[in-house]
Protein backbone atom coordinates (compact mmCIF):
# COMPACT_ATOMS: atom_id res chain seq x y z
CA UNK A 1 0.00 0.00 0.00
CA UNK A 2 2.36 2.69 -1.17
CA UNK A 3 1.21 6.26 -0.67
CA UNK A 4 -2.32 5.22 0.06
CA UNK A 5 -3.22 7.87 2.64
CA UNK A 6 -5.50 9.66 0.20
CA UNK A 7 -7.42 6.47 -0.47
CA UNK A 8 -8.05 6.07 3.23
CA UNK A 9 -9.06 9.73 3.35
CA UNK A 10 -11.50 9.12 0.48
CA UNK A 11 -13.15 6.22 2.33
CA UNK A 12 -13.32 8.18 5.59
CA UNK A 13 -14.82 11.27 3.94
CA UNK A 14 -17.39 9.20 2.07
CA UNK A 15 -18.39 7.31 5.21
CA UNK A 16 -18.87 10.70 6.86
CA UNK A 17 -20.88 11.94 3.87
CA UNK A 18 -23.16 8.91 3.81
CA UNK A 19 -23.91 8.94 7.52
CA UNK A 20 -23.89 12.65 8.35
CA UNK A 21 -25.54 13.46 5.06
CA UNK A 22 -28.56 11.41 6.09
CA UNK A 23 -28.56 12.09 9.81
CA UNK A 24 -27.58 15.72 10.36
CA UNK A 25 -30.11 18.51 10.71
CA UNK A 26 -31.01 20.23 7.47
CA UNK A 27 -33.01 23.39 6.85
CA UNK A 28 -36.71 22.65 6.44
CA UNK A 29 -37.50 24.22 3.09
CA UNK A 30 -40.73 23.93 1.10
CA UNK A 31 -40.77 21.70 -2.01
CA UNK A 32 -37.24 20.45 -1.32
CA UNK A 33 -38.19 18.81 2.00
CA UNK A 34 -35.84 15.91 2.74
CA UNK A 35 -34.53 15.87 -0.81
CA UNK A 36 -32.28 18.76 0.18
CA UNK A 37 -29.87 15.99 1.20
CA UNK A 38 -29.32 15.18 -2.47
CA UNK A 39 -26.99 18.18 -2.34
CA UNK A 40 -24.30 15.92 -0.86
CA UNK A 41 -24.72 13.31 -3.55
CA UNK A 42 -26.02 14.85 -6.77
CA UNK A 43 -24.28 18.23 -6.74
CA UNK A 44 -20.99 16.72 -5.61
CA UNK A 45 -21.00 14.49 -8.72
CA UNK A 46 -20.70 17.59 -10.90
CA UNK A 47 -18.01 19.15 -8.70
CA UNK A 48 -16.07 15.90 -8.81
CA UNK A 49 -16.52 15.73 -12.56
CA UNK A 50 -15.17 19.23 -13.08
CA UNK A 51 -12.17 18.69 -10.81
CA UNK A 52 -11.29 15.54 -12.71
CA UNK A 53 -11.74 17.31 -16.02
CA UNK A 54 -9.27 19.93 -14.82
CA UNK A 55 -6.82 17.09 -14.14
CA UNK A 56 -7.51 15.71 -17.63
CA UNK A 57 -6.79 19.10 -19.21
CA UNK A 58 -3.60 19.40 -17.15
CA UNK A 59 -2.34 16.05 -18.39
CA UNK A 60 -3.44 16.82 -21.95
CA UNK A 61 -1.31 19.97 -21.92
CA UNK A 62 1.51 18.04 -20.31
CA UNK A 63 1.27 15.45 -23.06
CA UNK A 64 1.49 18.09 -25.76
CA UNK A 65 4.60 19.53 -24.09
CA UNK A 66 6.44 16.29 -23.40
CA UNK A 67 4.97 13.75 -25.85
CA UNK A 68 5.01 11.32 -22.96
CA UNK A 69 2.34 8.68 -23.55
CA UNK A 70 1.95 8.21 -19.80
CA UNK A 71 0.37 11.67 -19.58
CA UNK A 72 -2.09 10.61 -22.25
CA UNK A 73 -3.10 7.59 -20.12
CA UNK A 74 -3.87 9.91 -17.23
CA UNK A 75 -5.80 12.34 -19.44
CA UNK A 76 -8.03 9.60 -20.87
CA UNK A 77 -8.72 7.87 -17.60
CA UNK A 78 -9.48 11.10 -15.74
CA UNK A 79 -11.90 11.96 -18.54
CA UNK A 80 -13.46 8.49 -18.30
CA UNK A 81 -14.01 8.82 -14.55
CA UNK A 82 -15.35 12.35 -15.08
CA UNK A 83 -17.83 11.06 -17.67
CA UNK A 84 -18.99 8.39 -15.23
CA UNK A 85 -19.63 11.09 -12.63
CA UNK A 86 -21.34 13.26 -15.23
CA UNK A 87 -23.71 10.46 -16.25
CA UNK A 88 -24.49 9.76 -12.60
CA UNK A 89 -24.97 13.50 -12.08
CA UNK A 90 -27.43 13.90 -14.93
CA UNK A 91 -29.49 10.82 -13.98
CA UNK A 92 -29.65 11.77 -10.29
CA UNK A 93 -30.51 15.28 -11.44
CA UNK A 94 -33.42 13.96 -13.49
CA UNK A 95 -34.75 11.99 -10.53
CA UNK A 96 -34.44 15.00 -8.26
CA UNK A 97 -36.06 17.24 -10.87
CA UNK A 98 -39.06 14.90 -11.13
CA UNK A 99 -39.94 15.63 -7.51
CA UNK A 100 -38.94 19.27 -7.26
CA UNK A 101 -39.46 20.73 -10.73
CA UNK A 102 -42.28 18.37 -11.69
CA UNK A 103 -40.69 16.51 -14.56
CA UNK A 104 -37.65 14.38 -15.32
CA UNK A 105 -36.71 16.59 -18.22
CA UNK A 106 -38.22 20.03 -18.47
CA UNK A 107 -35.86 21.30 -21.15
CA UNK A 108 -34.31 23.56 -18.58
CA UNK A 109 -31.19 25.40 -19.84
CA UNK A 110 -29.06 23.81 -17.14
CA UNK A 111 -30.24 20.32 -18.09
CA UNK A 112 -29.86 20.90 -21.82
CA UNK A 113 -26.41 22.41 -21.42
CA UNK A 114 -25.13 19.57 -19.26
CA UNK A 115 -26.48 17.05 -21.77
CA UNK A 116 -24.62 18.85 -24.58
CA UNK A 117 -21.50 18.90 -22.40
CA UNK A 118 -21.69 15.17 -21.85
CA UNK A 119 -22.19 14.54 -25.57
CA UNK A 120 -19.01 16.52 -26.27
CA UNK A 121 -17.10 14.19 -24.00
CA UNK A 122 -18.69 11.10 -25.58
CA UNK A 123 -17.42 12.49 -28.88
CA UNK A 124 -13.94 12.64 -27.32
CA UNK A 125 -14.01 8.90 -26.70
CA UNK A 126 -15.36 8.16 -30.19
CA UNK A 127 -12.72 10.42 -31.76
CA UNK A 128 -9.96 8.60 -29.92
CA UNK A 129 -11.26 5.19 -30.86
CA UNK A 130 -11.38 6.14 -34.53
CA UNK A 131 -7.63 6.76 -34.64
CA UNK A 132 -5.25 3.82 -34.65
CA UNK A 133 -1.84 5.46 -34.37
CA UNK A 134 -1.03 5.86 -30.67
CA UNK A 135 0.83 9.18 -30.87
CA UNK A 136 -1.65 10.70 -33.30
CA UNK A 137 -4.56 9.57 -31.16
CA UNK A 138 -2.93 11.05 -28.08
CA UNK A 139 -2.15 14.39 -29.75
CA UNK A 140 -5.56 14.90 -31.34
CA UNK A 141 -7.23 13.65 -28.18
CA UNK A 142 -5.29 16.10 -26.04
CA UNK A 143 -6.19 19.06 -28.24
CA UNK A 144 -9.85 18.04 -28.34
CA UNK A 145 -9.87 17.60 -24.57
CA UNK A 146 -8.60 21.13 -23.99
CA UNK A 147 -11.17 22.67 -26.32
CA UNK A 148 -13.97 20.52 -24.93
CA UNK A 149 -13.20 21.79 -21.43
CA UNK A 150 -13.06 25.37 -22.65
CA UNK A 151 -16.56 24.92 -24.08
CA UNK A 152 -17.89 22.89 -21.16
CA UNK A 153 -17.37 25.51 -18.45
CA UNK A 154 -19.38 28.32 -20.09
CA UNK A 155 -21.98 25.75 -21.16
CA UNK A 156 -22.83 24.63 -17.68
CA UNK A 157 -21.88 27.64 -15.57
CA UNK A 158 -22.42 30.74 -17.65
CA UNK A 159 -25.10 30.14 -20.29
CA UNK A 160 -27.78 28.70 -17.94
CA UNK A 161 -27.42 31.78 -15.73
CA UNK A 162 -28.06 34.17 -18.59
CA UNK A 163 -31.60 32.90 -19.00
CA UNK A 164 -34.55 33.05 -16.69
CA UNK A 165 -35.47 29.53 -15.88
CA UNK A 166 -33.24 28.55 -13.00
CA UNK A 167 -32.90 31.99 -11.59
CA UNK A 168 -34.58 32.58 -8.22
CA UNK A 169 -37.99 34.14 -8.32
CA UNK A 170 -38.42 33.66 -12.05
CA UNK A 171 -41.26 31.57 -13.37
CA UNK A 172 -41.85 30.23 -9.88
CA UNK A 173 -39.05 27.76 -10.36
CA UNK A 174 -38.22 26.28 -6.96
CA UNK A 175 -34.75 25.14 -7.88
CA UNK A 176 -32.13 24.72 -5.22
CA UNK A 177 -30.39 27.76 -6.68
CA UNK A 178 -32.86 29.99 -4.94
CA UNK A 179 -31.22 29.30 -1.62
CA UNK A 180 -27.86 30.18 -0.27
CA UNK A 181 -25.81 27.32 1.06
CA UNK A 182 -25.74 27.61 4.82
CA UNK A 183 -22.84 26.68 7.05
CA UNK A 184 -24.35 23.45 8.38
CA UNK A 185 -24.83 22.11 4.88
CA UNK A 186 -21.33 23.18 3.90
CA UNK A 187 -19.88 21.09 6.73
CA UNK A 188 -20.93 17.99 4.81
CA UNK A 189 -20.96 19.38 1.29
CA UNK A 190 -17.26 20.30 1.09
CA UNK A 191 -15.92 17.05 2.57
CA UNK A 192 -18.30 15.22 0.23
CA UNK A 193 -16.80 16.96 -2.82
CA UNK A 194 -13.29 15.95 -1.74
CA UNK A 195 -14.40 12.42 -0.94
CA UNK A 196 -16.14 11.78 -4.24
CA UNK A 197 -13.33 13.39 -6.23
CA UNK A 198 -10.73 11.23 -4.49
CA UNK A 199 -12.85 8.14 -5.19
CA UNK A 200 -13.00 9.08 -8.87
CA UNK A 201 -9.26 9.69 -8.89
CA UNK A 202 -8.72 6.28 -7.33
CA UNK A 203 -10.80 4.61 -10.06
CA UNK A 204 -8.90 6.58 -12.71
CA UNK A 205 -5.45 5.65 -11.36
CA UNK A 206 -6.40 1.97 -11.19
CA UNK A 207 -7.25 2.01 -14.87
CA UNK A 208 -4.11 3.99 -15.70
CA UNK A 209 -2.02 1.31 -13.99
CA UNK A 210 -3.88 -1.44 -15.84
CA UNK A 211 -3.21 0.41 -19.11
CA UNK A 212 0.51 0.61 -18.37
CA UNK A 213 0.73 -3.11 -17.59
CA UNK A 214 -1.10 -3.79 -20.83
CA UNK A 215 1.33 -1.60 -22.79
CA UNK A 216 4.39 -3.21 -21.24
CA UNK A 217 3.06 -6.65 -22.13
CA UNK A 218 2.25 -5.52 -25.67
CA UNK A 219 5.73 -4.07 -26.20
CA UNK A 220 7.30 -7.22 -24.89
CA UNK A 221 5.17 -9.32 -27.19
CA UNK A 222 6.12 -7.19 -30.20
CA UNK A 223 9.83 -7.28 -29.37
CA UNK A 224 10.02 -11.00 -28.77
CA UNK B 1 1.57 30.77 -7.11
CA UNK B 2 0.55 34.13 -5.65
CA UNK B 3 -1.17 35.04 -8.90
CA UNK B 4 -3.02 31.74 -8.91
CA UNK B 5 -4.34 32.30 -5.41
CA UNK B 6 -5.47 35.81 -6.32
CA UNK B 7 -7.32 34.54 -9.38
CA UNK B 8 -8.94 31.77 -7.36
CA UNK B 9 -10.11 34.15 -4.64
CA UNK B 10 -11.38 36.56 -7.24
CA UNK B 11 -13.38 33.80 -8.94
CA UNK B 12 -15.01 32.86 -5.66
CA UNK B 13 -15.81 36.40 -4.61
CA UNK B 14 -17.22 37.28 -8.03
CA UNK B 15 -19.53 34.28 -7.98
CA UNK B 16 -20.68 35.34 -4.53
CA UNK B 17 -21.50 38.81 -5.86
CA UNK B 18 -23.35 37.52 -8.89
CA UNK B 19 -25.99 35.57 -7.04
CA UNK B 20 -29.05 37.05 -5.42
CA UNK B 21 -30.06 34.23 -3.17
CA UNK B 22 -32.46 33.72 -0.32
CA UNK B 23 -30.38 33.11 2.78
CA UNK B 24 -31.17 30.08 4.93
CA UNK B 25 -31.84 31.22 8.47
CA UNK B 26 -32.06 29.55 11.87
CA UNK B 27 -35.84 29.74 11.56
CA UNK B 28 -35.68 27.33 8.63
CA UNK B 29 -34.37 24.63 10.95
CA UNK B 30 -37.39 24.85 13.25
CA UNK B 31 -40.03 25.57 10.61
CA UNK B 32 -42.46 22.77 11.44
CA UNK B 33 -44.93 23.69 8.75
CA UNK B 34 -42.64 22.04 6.21
CA UNK B 35 -43.13 18.32 6.12
CA UNK B 36 -40.01 16.23 6.73
CA UNK B 37 -39.43 12.56 7.53
CA UNK B 38 -39.78 13.24 11.26
CA UNK B 39 -41.72 10.08 12.09
CA UNK B 40 -39.12 7.91 10.40
CA UNK B 41 -36.46 9.62 12.45
CA UNK B 42 -38.21 9.36 15.81
CA UNK B 43 -38.82 5.66 15.17
CA UNK B 44 -35.10 5.25 14.54
CA UNK B 45 -35.71 3.63 11.17
CA UNK B 46 -33.36 6.12 9.55
CA UNK B 47 -30.51 4.15 11.12
CA UNK B 48 -31.66 1.07 9.23
CA UNK B 49 -31.30 3.03 6.03
CA UNK B 50 -27.91 4.43 7.03
CA UNK B 51 -26.79 0.91 8.00
CA UNK B 52 -27.77 -0.54 4.64
CA UNK B 53 -26.02 2.21 2.70
CA UNK B 54 -22.86 1.91 4.81
CA UNK B 55 -22.76 -1.89 4.36
CA UNK B 56 -23.04 -1.52 0.58
CA UNK B 57 -20.35 1.16 0.59
CA UNK B 58 -18.12 -1.07 2.74
CA UNK B 59 -18.56 -3.95 0.30
CA UNK B 60 -17.69 -1.80 -2.71
CA UNK B 61 -14.68 -0.40 -0.83
CA UNK B 62 -13.33 -3.88 0.01
CA UNK B 63 -13.72 -4.87 -3.63
CA UNK B 64 -11.93 -1.73 -4.76
CA UNK B 65 -9.03 -2.32 -2.35
CA UNK B 66 -8.72 -5.92 -3.56
CA UNK B 67 -8.57 -4.73 -7.17
CA UNK B 68 -5.93 -2.18 -6.18
CA UNK B 69 -3.82 -4.91 -4.56
CA UNK B 70 -4.26 -7.20 -7.54
CA UNK B 71 -2.92 -4.53 -9.87
CA UNK B 72 -0.02 -3.85 -7.48
CA UNK B 73 0.84 -7.54 -7.63
CA UNK B 74 0.75 -7.52 -11.41
CA UNK B 75 3.04 -4.48 -11.47
CA UNK B 76 5.48 -6.23 -9.17
CA UNK B 77 5.55 -9.41 -11.28
CA UNK B 78 6.31 -7.35 -14.36
CA UNK B 79 10.06 -6.70 -14.29
CA UNK B 80 10.91 -3.50 -16.08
Amino acid sequence: MRQSWWKILAIALLLYTLTAGLLMDVPRLPILNETIRALHFHVTMWFGMILMLVAAVYYSIKYLRTNDIKCDDLAVEFTNAAILFGVLGITTGMLWAKFTWGDYWSGDPKQNASAIGLLMYFAYLILRNSLTDTQQRARIGAIYNIFAFAAFIPLIFVLPRLTDSLHPGNGGNPGFNAYDLDSKLRMIFYPAIIGWTLLGTWLATLRVRARRIERTLEDRFLNS
Amino acid sequence: MKKLVTILLLVFSLSALAQEKTPVTEADYSNNSVEMADVMRTEGKIYVLVGIIVIIFAGITVYLINTDRKISRLEKNLPA
